[in-house]
This record gives structure tokens, C-alpha cells and sequence, in this order.
């Protein structure tokens, strides 16, 4: 039987969730529920604030970029396993490379887009 | 007979029957009746032909799974009385070939079961002496697998899982478990002569984890965090066959 290559997808989809169920409501409550209602003070998501951080912090830089690729990863796989359950296995080769690919895509735009801040 | 109830029971003779029937029986009412008791009074009192598989009535031997409304449980282990005074719809376990009635065939789980391998396995030169007594265990090195080892074979598992109902190659909850209990076994040298099996397509990554196996599972043996555990352990073998490739070939 041939030895899966699944562990690679597998933990990537894992350490997305990880990162979805962990981190991902707390940037939901600050920047979609904190900043918009006007509860903190001060305008901490002006731009050019946020910009010049980013620019000045490579731990930002990756911070940011494991919370925007790693759920990228968890959803490819969840996504891929759903279209195979609801009957498309006959072309799951072709959904693997769309899924999987489209987060690898997502992951160099977003390596591309931090590299140049 | 004071109250009753109505069961409505699959009924399928495939050398006779183009297609499955049901068939509603009445039968007592008696508090302290499980659904089993109630279809054994229908195999005594009215309706002989009815098959179905039972034996200990004590939830040990696994024997007696069936689909009750739906749900995959041990007949033996739910009372009338949870139902009443409804219908209750009894068909054999889903995901499996019907052999005759509340019978289905179970030949595909045993040959993965015993493809798993679910023997202690030890190294041929470090098997010591029968007079040199046995291999002692720490409590905690017991409580590492006892869970596991708490399996009956009912495949109530089986019935639940939706990967399985989809795609039967899938090794499956009960098996992967009982794999990952021998795994676990600090007597046991045998995880890489299981790994091939476990660690394949048709092993663990077909699991999407939806944990059904577990909440089903009438011995509370968690099959799902069994298979989780083995993607962990899977995924750390795999990650240092690619980094470290001059480590222990397999």
C-alpha cells in the first residue's frame, strides 16, 4: 500500500484550525466588533499606523502571514473533503490541485504583499 | 394485554424479496423492557421467521446492533419506555450488505480487523522465557491504551460513520482503535508492521473526523481520538522520514 502523502495537508489543515479557533475570534471582536462600534479609543486601525508597524517588524510581518496562510491550509482540506463526500471523488485529483493550489497561491500573494511593505 | 406498543421492523429474505418491507408488530408495554426483549417476544409468541442476531443481553457481547429510529445502538441496552408511546423503527445496521432481516454481513470488518493486526507483537529476539514470567506494566502505562481495549466489535461505529457509508474501502473507527490500542501496548513492537496499513489512504486520512464512532460507541471507547492520535503520530513519522532521511529506514 502506498505511503499517503496526506501528513503535509493534514497537519497544515490542522495548524490552520488551530489558528482559526485561537486567534481568528480575537481579531473578529477587535476589528469587526471593538473598532467599528467606536468601543476603544485612540484609532488603533488608522492606516498609516498600521502600516508603518508593519514596515517596521519582521515579528508582525510573520505574525500577520501565519494567520492569513494557515487557515488558507484548513480550508483547502476542509473544502476538498467536502466536494469528494458529496460525490465529486471521481475528479478529486482536479480538486486537490485547485484547492491546495489556490492556498498556495494565497500564501505567495500574501508573501509577495508583506516582502514589499 | 394492558398497554402496547408498535415496532416497525425491516424485513428482507433477498431469495425471495425483490425489496426490503417493514412489517409492524405489536407487543407488550413493560417498563423494564429493552428493545430486544420486545423483538424476542415477537420471535417467540408471534412471528418466527423474523432473524436477527443476539446473545448476551448485557451490552458484552456486541452482538445485537441495529438501527433504532435511525440511530446505531445495542438493542439490548435501550428500553421501551424511552420511546413510548411511539413507534419505534428498527432496521439492521447501515453501511453493510443485509443478509436476512435485522442481519447484515460482517465479512468486510473482519477481514480489517484482523488486517490490523490486533496482537500483542513482539521483537522475535527480545521475547523472553515463558519461567521468566510475564511483562510487567506500570498502572499508567495501562491506562495509556485500556480505553481502547474496551471494544466489542458491536460496528455501531461502522454504522455511524459517514465516510465508511460513503466509501467501504476506509479501514474504519473500531479497527483504527483497536490498532492504536495494541500500538499503545508498552508490551507491543508491533506499530510499524501496522503503520503501512494505518497510515495509508484507506487508513486514517480518509477519517474527515466528524466523531460520530465516538458518540455512538457503547463502551465509550472514543474512536475518533483513537484515529486523531494516529494522524499525530503519523504526520511526526512522516516529517522525520522527510527531514531527517538518513534516520531509521522503515
Amino acid at each position: 500500500m502506498a505511503k499517503s502523502n496526506e501528513p503535509i495537508w493534514w497537519s497544515l489543515f490542522s495548524a490552520g484550525g488551530m489558528v482559526a479557533a485561537m486567534i481568528l475570534p480575537v481579531l473578529i471582536i477587535i476589528t469587526g466588533i471593538l473598532v467599528p462600534f467606536g468601543l476603544v479609543d485612540d484609532d488603533p486601525l488608522n492606516f498609516e499606523r498600521i502600516y508603518t508597524a508593519l514596515s517596521q517588524s519582521y515579528l508582525i510581518k510573520l505574525i500577520l502571514f501565519i494567520v492569513i496562510t494557515l487557515p488558507l491550509f484548513h480550508w483547502a482540506h476542509r473544502f476538498r473533503f467536502t466536494l469528494v463526500d458529496v460525490g465529486l471523488k471521481s475528479v478529486s485529483t482536479l480538486i486537490s490541485i485547485l484547492c491546495y493550489g489556490g492556498a498556495i497561491a494565497g500564501t505567495i500573494i500574501a508573501a509577495i504583499i508583506f516582502l514589499r511593505i | 394485554m394492558a398497554e402496547t406498543m408498535k415496532l416497525e421492523i425491516f424485513r428482507y429474505h433477498p431469495e425471495k424479496d425483490n425489496e426490503p418491507t417493514f412489517q409492524t408488530y405489536e407487543v407488550p408495554f413493560l417498563e423494564d423492557w429493552v428493545i430486544l426483549d420486545a423483538i424476542n417476544y415477537i420471535k417467540d409468541e408471534i412471528d418466527g421467521t423474523l432473524s436477527y442476531r443476539w446473545s448476551c443481553q448485557m451490552g458484552v457481547c456486541g452482538s445485537c446492533g441495529m438501527m433504532i429510529n435511525g440511530v446505531p445502538k445495542l438493542s439490548c441496552a435501550v428500553f421501551l419506555k424511552d420511546y413510548y408511546p411511539d413507534k419505534i423503527r428498527v432496521e439492521p445496521l447501515t453501511g453493510f450488505p443485509v443478509e436476512r432481516d435485522l442481519i447484515f454481513q460482517m465479512d468486510d470488518f473482519m477481514t480489517k480487523l484482523t488486517e490490523i493486526q490486533p496482537y500483542i507483537i513482539r521483537n522475535k529476539d527480545e521475547e523472553k522465557p515463558l519461567d521468566e514470567g510475564e511483562y510487567l506494566q506500570t498502572p499508567a502505562e495501562l491506562a495509556r491504551f485500556k480505553p481502547y481495549s474496551m471494544c466489542i466489535n458491536c460496528m455501531l461505529c461502522y454504522a455511524a460513520c459517514p465516510v465508511y457509508a460513503l466509501d467501504s474501502t476506509f479501514i474504519g473507527p473500531a479497527a483504527i482503535a483497536l490498532g492504536q490500542r495494541y500500538n499503545m501496548d508498552s508490551r507491543d513492537h508491533g506499530r510499524d508492521a501496522r503503520q503501512e496499513l494505518i497510515a495509508s489512504h484507506e487508513g486514517i486520512w480518509e477519517c474527515t473526523f466528524v466523531g460520530e464512532c465516538s458518540a455512538v460507541c457503547p463502551k465509550d471507547v472514543d474512536p475518533a481520538a483513537a484515529i486523531q492520535r494516529a494522524k499525530v503520530s503519523s504526520t511526526i513519522d512522516w516529517f522525520k522520514d522527510v527531514l531527517i532521511p538518513w534516520g531509521k529506514k522503515k
